[in-house]
Parts: C-alpha cells; structure tokens; sequence
C-alpha cells in the first residue's frame, strides 16, 4: 500500500481505464493542454493525445449532450464540468437525456457515461460554491456517486467507467489534497454500497465527501471522552444502501446525519426519512441533521466560516443527542 | 428526371403511407385512442422520405418531436409505431415513449426528442463517436426552424464545425415555432445564413419536393462523409395541421392554409410521375390504396395489442452493473 492523494487516485483510475478500454476518451474544459483546472488530467493530454483528450468550448450544455451522443454511438466517455456550479448550463442534458434514454425508448438505448464535477468552495461567493447532489440523487436513471476517500475515488471512478449507466460522479475541490491509502494495483468497488469508515456503539453519524472527514474528527475527539461513533460513509447517493445505516441504528438507537448542501430537501432529509419510517423502532430519538446554514454563500472569510457544520459543532451535536 | 421508376413509387408509397396513418392517428386521437400531443407531420412527408431515400441504412438519425414521419420513411413497420401511439407493449418504445420519442436503435433511428434542440448536441456526439470509431456512417439531425435560437443550436454545431463532424443537420423550416411565426421571433430569418457563424456549407431548398430534398441530403451527406465536416439543409415547408392536437390556429388564416395546399407535396410528386410518364394512374391508384391498407393494419394491430403490464413500470430505468460492459477490440 502507499499513500496517494485523492487527485492522483483519480488520475490514476482515468489513466488505466483509458489504457484498458480504446473507447473511454475524456472531454471537458481544460482537460487537455492546461491538464485540468484542478490538474486531474494533468500530463494526460501528453499521453493519449488529442484524439482521446478533447478540449471542449465553455458550453457545458454541448459537453454533457455530446457526452450523451458519444456513449449512443458506442463510445465510453468521461465528461469533466470544471465545478458542479456550471452542470446549471447542462440540466436538460443531465435530466432530460442522459437519465431518460434508456428508459424512455422501452431499453433500446445504453447511455454509459460518467460526469465528473467538484463540488466545494474557498471564497469563491453565491455562485461558486455549490454542492447539488441532492438534485441529481433525485433523479432515475443516473447514479450518483460522491467519494470521501482516495482509496473509494479511484476504484468508485473505475466502476463508473465501467458501468452502463449514466454516472454523476461528484469529487470535491477541498479533498483534491488529500492523502489516504490506495494500493498500486488494480481494483475497482462497486458503486451503491456504503462502508462503514468507524465502528462504535453509541451513535450513527452517517455523512459522505469532505463531511465524512468532519465526521471522523469528531469521533475521534469523542473516543478520548469514551463516547464511540459509528462513522458510516453513503459513497453513492443513487442508488441508497441503507443496509449498514440499519444494522447501525439497531445498535446505537440515534443517528445524525451530516451534509455540506443545505439540509432543506437534502440528502439528510432522505435518510432520516427512511431511518425513521423503516426502523422507528430502533430509535431512541429523532434522527437529526446538519448542513449548510440556509443562505447563498457569502464572500467574506468570516462569514463563509460560519457556512458548515465543523468537528466541534458536531461533537456538541452528538452530546446533545446522547445527553 | 434522375431517378428510377421504381424510387420514385417508393417515394409516393412512403410519402402516402404517413398520410394516411397520420390521418387515422387523428381519429384515434379524437376518439380517446392515443393521449398526450399529437403533433401530425402532414404537409411535410417529403423531407423525411427524401432524406431518408438518400440517407444509407445505417447512418445514424435523431429527429425532433414531430418524428412519425421519419420512422415510417426508414421502412419501420407501422404496426409497431401505431401501437407506440396507443402505448401499446407491441410498441417501438414498449409503450414508454409514445408520439414523441419514437426510436429503433436496431434501424439507426436514435430517437425522437421532445425539448426543443436537446438533440441537437447528442446529434454532435454520436458525430464524434463515428469518427472516432472511423465508421462510415454520418449523423443527420433533423429539427425545427424554432430550434435555431435556443442555445444547444450554436453549442452543438460550434463543436461539430470544430472538430470536422460527419453531421448534416436539415432544418425543416414551416414558418412557425407553435403559433409564432418565425420572423417574428428571429432577428434571421433565413436560417441557412445562420450557417455562416459556424463557417460550414449550407443550402436552402424547397422542402416539398421530394427530389430536391433527396439530391440535396444526398449531396451534403456524400460531402459529410468524405470528411468535409457538418453541412446544414433549410427545408422550406408548410405544416397543415396545427402544431398539435387541439391547436385553434389564429395565428395564421385559412387562405393561407389553403394556398399551401396547392403545394402539397404528394400533389407535386404525383404530378410529377404523372409528367414523366413513370406510370399510370391506374398504377398511382394502387399506391394509394396499399397505404390505405397499411395503416388500417395499423390500427387494427395497435388496438389488438395488450398494454404494458404492471411489472413494465419498473423495467430498463438502470441496468443491472454486473450486465455492464467489458472492453471490445475496436481493430
């Protein structure tokens, strides 16, 4: 094993899958001379050339349904949008096209497509610093993945490629620089299967992407109390695996789930839904949440720092809870 | 005249054939039969017969919403897309799809798409995938005269223009987007001069006459093909119906419905076969009658055939990962 940040984790999965599969090709803004806005492709362009790393215009709405067009006409290929801010331009793409075409004509057409966007922030103000995963978990026919770790990035990413469907895989800015575990050999995890990253007997905070890492500190300062967490991470937010967040709960009787999108029709909703009506039972209280406090966001350093949930807020949370 | 006996009755029987089953479409559609909008294609048949009599088999088609007539111009079995119409399980998309998004992916027909130039860039990626894959199949892209203001128009285009693409996209121009007459709307209104903002070739040709059409497809995609990147066709035509079902038509007054009508183009092309002595009114009587035959086999087959059953519903939204694919040797 060594140790690889997320970015490269990523680069890698692109670059062995390109290597294994001739008709996985990667289109996007940036994604060949520049080598990225946040260098995941870089040196690729070098490598494959521009037959297989296509710089695209700035229309994310041409990306997306060229995309759409490439994978119907027997191609792999993997569309990055610069930030998820920009997957605006490409809505009807994303929901009218890639999710509905199979479906939509009784099953006769295969969409295999990966999108990949970042989510995240950094005094980036209202329009740049978005994180919509709730709006494309909503959707049939797309799965959505959004990986915490190095490790799930690239062997998710691979699976994604693979995979038939249309897949909304969502990094995020913020993880990029990341170090964690990554093997150098092959592997690849299969998507709709969340993992359970701590065990503990107490409480379930069920979070993914860079809340999975809040989520971590706070158990990890709670442990020092003897307060144990049971961290567990989605991956995928379509298709839900609810099956550890069950077994979890049956044990720890509360849970809390943690998101960077604001928590209004969010993820969070969701699973406290499905938590509450499937095992009201287990509960020993209502599931809680914490996001993104409900206002665009603002520029000023401050203020964005009062944006998120942090590991004390959470570890207040938990108290709170188990109190 | 350059063309065979035998291409020009095909042309007539194909251009009949989606009269009539549109027009028995129509009656459903008034008796309960089929739901949702209708939009008929009546008026315009010769666009899709000629393009498709010049297209090859396997060149890839996308087309806009009002899609029956490029269907049955391709040679699909009516049966299938009236049993479509009536969201029958026999149908094109099992039912799934209805007026709007006809495809037979087996057949190269990728779909009808019913957001206004949402097809277009899809039209722009299968381009690209056939180059890639260095097939010989080109793209042709058929839509509105209403799709060149919206973005995805210049978008798509831009990038097939860009990267050389094998794509002829043929605009069917009948003057108005739903009742808003074209010129109103659009500070160009001759749509092949907006052609120029991608520096590709474009015509502008007489849409209801099905040699025009079928020599001008023929060009552009024969020019396509040898690497000569997207070309774009300006079809003029008249649709007689409203937009869809249920359209009371103020925008436009019945004397100008009727002058259309003295180009009707199944008119033109029976007169023209007529002219050429290419065959007998007896022989042009026959025609019209197999399409007659044709589509009341198609209603008949549609209102035969059961729905989709319950465990349909659920059917082909995700396909299972372990079904998902393993490379091919593209050599």
């Amino acid at each position: 094993m060594s140790q690889k940040t997320y970015r490269d984790a990523l680069r890698e999965a692109l670059r062995e899958e390109m290597i294994r599969d001739e008709r996985v090709l990667i289109l996007g803004e940036e994604v060949g001379v520049w080598g990225g806005t946040y260098a995941i492709t870089r040196s690729m362009f070098t490598e494959f050339g521009s037959k297989r790393i296509l710089d695209t215009p700035i229309a994310e709405a041409a990306i997306v349904g060229t995309a759409v067009g490439a994978a119907m006409g027997g191609l792999r290929p993997v569309a990055e949008l610069m930030t998820i801010n920009f997957s605006l331009v490409a809505m009807d793409q994303i929901v009218n096209n890639a999710a509905k075409i199979h479906y939509m004509f009784g099953g006769q057409i295969r969409v295999p497509l990966v999108i990949r966007t970042p989510a995240g922030w950094g005094q980036l103000a209202a329009t740049h610093s978005q994180t919509f995963e709730a709006w494309f978990a909503h959707l049939p026919g797309l799965i959505v993945a959004m990986p915490g770790t190095p490790y799930d990035a690239k062997g998710m990413l691979k699976s994604a490629i693979r995979s038939d469907n249309p897949v909304m895989f969502i990094e995020h800015a913020r993880l990029y620089g990341i170090k964690g575990e990554v093997p150098d050999g092959e592997y690849t995890l299969p998507l709709g299967v969340s993992d359970v990253k701590r065990p503990g007997r107490d409480i379930t905070i069920v979070a993914y992407s860079r809340m999975l890492h809040v989520a971590l500190g706070a158990a990890e300062a709670l442990a020092k109390d003897g307060i144990e967490c049971e961290v567990i991470d989605l991956r995928t937010l379509r298709p839900l695996d609810m099956a550890p967040v069950y077994a979890s709960v049956k044990k720890t009787h509360r849970a809390l789930v943690l998101e960077e999108d604001w928590t209004t029709c969010g993820m969070g909703a969701e699973i406290a839904a499905r938590i509450s009506h499937d095992r009201f039972d287990d509960l020993d209280g209502p599931v809680e949440r914490m996001g993104q406090v409900e206002v665009p966001m603002p520029y000023a350093r401050n203020l964005e720092a009062l944006m998120f949930p942090d590991e004390r807020q959470v570890t207040e949370k938990v108290r709170e809870m188990l109190s | 005249m350059t063309v065979t006996k035998a291409e020009a009755l095909d042309w007539l029987r194909k251009m009949s054939l989606i009269r009539r089953f549109e027009e028995r479409a129509e009656e459903a559609y008034g008796q309960g039969k089929i739901g949702g909008f209708l939009h008929l294609y009546i008026g315009e048949e010769a666009i899709a017969v000629g393009a498709m009599a010049a297209l090859r088999p396997d060149d890839d088609v996308l087309t806009h919403y009002r899609d029956h007539g490029y269907v049955l111009a391709r040679g699909i079995d009516p049966k299938r897309v009236m049993a479509e119409l009536y969201g029958k399980a026999t149908g094109l998309s099992k039912g799934k799809g209805g007026s709007m998004h006809m495809a037979d992916a087996k057949h190269h027909l990728w779909g009808g798409y019913a957001i206004v130039g949402g097809h277009i860039p899809l039209a722009t990626g299968m381009a690209l995938a056939n180059q890639y894959l260095d097939l010989p199949r080109i793209v042709a892209c058929f839509f509105g005269e209403g799709a060149t203001n919206i973005g995805t128009f210049y978008a798509g285009l831009n990038m097939a223009a860009v990267w050389k693409l094998p794509l002829v996209a043929i605009v069917e121009n009948n003057r108005y987007g739903m009742g808003t007459a074209f010129e109103r709307v659009s500070a160009v209104s001759a749509v092949y001069q907006k052609a120029c903002v991608f520096n590709i070739p474009a015509v502008q040709i007489d849409g209801n006459d099905v040699l025009a059409v079928r020599d001008a497809v023929r060009d552009m995609a024969e020019r396509s093909r040898a690497g000569g990147g997207p070309q774009l066709i300006e079809a003029m035509t008249y649709r007689f119906r409203g937009h869809s079902m249920g359209d009371p038509q103020r925008y436009r007054s019945k004397e100008e419905v009727e002058a259309a009508k003295a180009r009707d183009p199944i008119l033109l092309w029976r007169r023209s076969i007529l002219e050429n002595r290419l065959a007998t009114e007896a022989e042009l009587q026959a025609i019209a009658d197999e399409a007659d035959a044709e589509a009341d086999a198609a209603v008949r087959f549609a209102e035969e055939s059961p729905a989709p059953g319950p465990a349909e519903l659920c059917r082909d939204v995700l396909i299972p990962e372990q079904e998902s694919d393993v490379p091919e040797d593209l050599s």
